[in-house]
């Protein structure tokens, strides 16, 4: 990919605004920049330098994600990519932003509660540590935990009992 | 031994337990009694997959043989394996898993708070990391050895013959050897009596609620964390390594 030699380099807000569009390959409704999985971008010379931290450490989206960003830069002219994997800090779901909470809030996924890191070291028993969260689709408060575990790691399984429905929390972490 | 080979001597030890139990894990998927209970063994095999590739890659950076994460978990021998016994323990019913897994979780949630402060930066940024995941691990087998402890005669019985079974297997990971005694030293690993002490707290309080004994002998075992292993790792490593000792060097 050597096409475009005497290219400018497309300045960082540019760049945000091209991360902002590649979607999750696990939950597409949200962006990559909205989950807080980028963590920061910059020049080196001419090399652009991406930081990306995962989510769980397992999670198999990871690969996916560099994969996906690499094409979207490569589209947009820029093909000497690095991307960064960082640990630390881990990733928080607080770090996923407003627009995140409600593009998860609008696919039918709860957003999670708010002062995560709260899970490490208070473990509660028998299911009385599961936040109290509200129906997506009724609106009730009337819900149980299945599991604290769902189809992807970052799930908890819900169900409402007022409109019998499943469905899925973003649980905080 | 060098300071290197001992620090990733120590570094393979984190990294054996999580990928002996994720291996030993992942046989769920799919099998597990209740379709929740199945999402949830696979998600904590997924965790523990993804914090020994973690450990095994920083094994690897250490390696004076310029070995790979890869390498490490695919070409080793079984006694080049430093794994506690515990976690190398056959599957058995649901009721011994799960009982494996919350002797484990019990353990390793603290042992992962106190290196999350290890003066090695890379030990403390990957156990922070990886004790967020834990504290899910451990909430939900303690809230299960609850259930069932306490649930009918039939449930109450499998996880009081599990624990029979695995109890003698428990205490290894508390036992320093010389390497651990001076890892501690050096500040890179925890003090191990203060994790036990945070360990049994844990065990007796969920087990007094589960309404499950601790059996009268409190004979331990130990040996793995120096390659002795029990008749089960050899069959387990067999499988695990078959693709890589079969077709050597194979990728995706």
């Amino acid at each position: 990919m050597s096409i475009d030699i005497t290219m400018t380099k497309p300045n960082l807000s540019d760049i945000w605004s091209w991360l902002a569009a590649v979607a999750d390959p696990e939950i597409p409704a949200v962006s990559i920049v909205d989950l807080g999985i980028v963590r920061g971008v910059r020049w080196l010379k001419n090399e652009l330098i991406i930081d990306i931290t995962p989510t769980y450490s397992g999670c198999p989206a990871t690969g996916v994600i560099a994969l996906d960003i690499e094409m979207a830069m490569v589209k947009k002219g820029i093909s000497n990519i690095n991307i960064n994997t960082v640990l630390s800090p881990p990733w928080t779901t607080d770090w996923i932003s407003d627009i995140g909470r409600k593009k998860l809030k609008d696919y039918g996924i709860v957003p999670p509660a708010h002062a995560a890191n709260s899970c490490a070291g208070m473990i509660g028993l028998t299911g009385s540590n599961a936040a109290k969260i509200d129906c997506p689709l009724c609106g009730s408060g009337n819900t149980e935990r299945v599991s604290q575990f769902g189809s992807t790691p970052c799930k908890a399984s819900y169900r409402c009992k007022n409109c019998l429905e499943p469905f899925d929390y973003f649980k905080a972490f | 031994m060098s300071d290197t080979h001992a620090l990733q001597s120590y570094v393979l030890r984190l990294a054996d337990n999580a990928l002996i139990l994720g291996q030993q894990v992942s046989a769920w998927c799919g099998h597990a009694p209740a379709l929740e209970e199945d999402i949830a063994f696979a998600n904590t095999a997924l965790d523990l997959i993804g914090q020994a590739t973690l450990w095994l890659t920083y094994a690897s950076e250490l390696d004076a043989q310029g070995r790979s994460a890869d390498d490490l978990a695919f070409l080793r021998d079984e006694r080049q394996f430093s794994n506690i016994l515990l976690v190398e323990q056959p599957n058995g019913d649901f009721g011994k898993s799960l009982m494996r897994q919350f002797i484990f979780d019990a353990a390793h949630f603290p042992y992962l708070q106190g290196l999350s402060h290890s003066n090695d930066a890379r030990i403390s940024e990957i156990a922070t990391k990886s004790v967020k995941e834990v504290a899910y691990h451990l909430e939900r087998s303690s809230d299960l050895i609850i259930r069932l402890g306490g649930g009918t005669k039939d449930s109450h019985n499998y996880m009081q013959r599990a624990l029979n079974d695995l109890w003698r297997f428990s205490s290894e990971i508390f036992m320093p050897d010389a390497l651990e005694l001076s890892m501690t030293e050096q500040g890179i690993a925890p003090d191990l009596a203060n994790i036990e002490t945070k360990f049994t707290r844990h065990i007796h309080m969920v087990f007094e609620r589960a309404g499950l004994t601790l059996p009268e002998s409190s004979y331990m075992h130990n040996g793995g964390k120096i390659g002795i292993h029990s008749e089960n790792m050899g069959p387990l490593l067999a499988e695990m390594q078959y693709l890589q000792r079969s077709f050597p060097g194979v990728q995706w």
